[in-house]
């Protein structure tokens, strides 16, 4: 990474999907970034950079955030959990399983922002109502489904409609 | 869609980040949750030198019961105002229209003091607090002021913040709690900017004229003449269709020009006048 003199780099240490990591990053790289080019974790993606659409939504410290809103050197300290972290805990296997049932997916861009949205939203309220489930996956674009599919998607996981794989 | 380069700075008390910001002054920003100024980063709208970065200075979060008036820290979140059992007894009007700030994801991170430093005319918490009679407090290496919110919005994205200072607090009015109030907004999209927004607070003890705002329309929320003339009274059927074409028409060429917008706000007024009645 090039880095201008006035510009050094700095070190963040933090926990991903509660693995510990130490990284030397520039200031200016956001976390989206961060977890796709430094740690691999290319699940987060990077949609429109500027907070709008939703993809690179992550959990900092148990709450969902925009990653391309942060800095990476503002997580310094923090415990960040990914789609790849929910998906190899198991959280998020049931909504996983009604996504691909319920063709919640087309070109699959928008799935893990969505997915991390709706983990969180289950989390705090388990049984939402399509209102709820509407308004919660409002702020994440999909381009491909016309939305209902993943309502579909995310009420057939809170109301235990699908089989659990 | 990456920001500029930039040196970062992340001080742990205020008097450190007013000597930083006072020593760079015209060079730094302060980032508070970044939910405006990071966008504006990024599409190359805001380029600084340096960013100070106000997020471990836990002095300026929380809020505060100040006895006629509730003291809320900058850096307190969105969210952490919707979660505040003072602010839904105290404050409802201030937490129902951060219900339309954005979307859970971007409320867990915004900042009431970045939102109003940030002064985006379609935001709703410049206009809430204005309509609150909410005064802001600005702290500098040498002194503390407060400045109230009629004299703080001065253009767009524009404030009387200067330079060396750091907008710490604001300080908002309670009201009695059977007090009607009114915020209403149309939007395309649940969470998206509004097109229009109107908010009514009626006068109390702590606020001595009824306040009614519009937002998202010019460079600033201002407070409609108007609209206040239509407290009380007859209402807002005798509402004045005319004093509120004149009011946008200040911010549009002509009238054609102001025509998509002057349905909208009557409409929203219509129902924000219904929504004070008992």
């Amino acid at each position: 990474m090039t880095v201008s003199p006035d510009e050094p780099e700095v070190v963040v240490r933090l926990t991903v999907n509660g693995a510990a990591e130490t990284r030397s990053v520039s200031p200016r790289q956001h976390l989206a970034d961060f977890l796709r080019d430094e740690l691999g974790l290319t699940g987060t993606h990077v949609g429109c950079e500027h907070g709008v659409c939703g993809a690179c939504t992550v959990l900092v410290d148990g709450d969902i955030v925009r990653s391309c809103l942060m800095l990476a050197v503002q997580a310094d300290g923090a415990v960040v959990d990914t789609v790849e972290g929910l998906s190899d805990s198991g959280e998020i296997a049931v909504l996983q399983q009604t996504f691909l049932a319920r063709n919640a997916l087309q070109c699959g861009f928008c799935t893990p922002g969505m997915l991390v949205t709706a983990a969180d939203l289950l989390r705090s309220v388990p049984e939402p109502t399509r209102e709820e489930v509407r308004e919660a996956i409002s702020a994440n674009y999909c381009r491909c489904t016309g939305y209902h599919a993943i309502v579909d998607a995310v009420m057939a996981a809170a109301h235990g409609t699908e089989q659990k794989p | 869609m990456k920001p500029t380069s930039f040196s970062y700075h992340r001080p742990g008390t205020l008097p450190e980040a007013l000597a930083l910001l006072s020593e760079y002054q015209g060079a730094a920003r302060i980032l508070a949750g970044g939910q405006s100024l990071m966008p504006l980063m990024a599409m190359r709208m805001a380029r600084p030198e340096r960013v100070i970065d106000i997020n471990r200075i836990d002095d300026l979060k929380g809020i505060r019961d100040a006895g006629d008036t509730l003291t809320i820290g900058a850096l307190t979140r969105y969210n952490d105002i919707l979660r505040s059992p003072l602010i839904a007894a105290q404050m409802p009007l201030l937490a129902e229209a951060i219900g339309h700030v954005a979307h859970h994801a971007i409320r867990n991170r915004g900042t009431i003091g970045g939102s109003l430093a940030l002064a985006d005319p379609s935001a709703e918490t410049p206009a809430t607090c204005l309509a609150l009679g909410a005064r802001i407090v600005a702290q500098s290496t040498s002194r503390e002021r407060e400045i109230a919110t009629d004299d703080f919005f001065d253009g767009l994205m524009s404030t009387a913040l200067e330079e060396h200072e750091i907008l710490v607090a604001v300080r908002i009015p309670k009201r009695p709690t059977a007090l009607p109030h009114a915020f209403i907004e149309f939007a395309r999209r649940k969470g998206d900017f509004a097109q229009a927004g109107i908010i009514l607070a009626p006068a109390h003890d702590g606020m001595p004229e009824n306040r009614a705002v519009i937002f998202g329309i010019g460079p600033t929320p201002w407070r409609s003449a108007a609209l206040e003339a239509a407290f009380g009274g007859e209402g807002f059927a005798a509402a004045p269709k005319a004093a509120l074409k004149d009011e946008l028409n200040v911010y549009f060429a002509d009238d054609e020009a102001a025509a998509f917008k002057l349905p909208i706000v009557m409409t929203l007024a219509q129902r924000a006048f219904a929504r004070l009645k008992p």
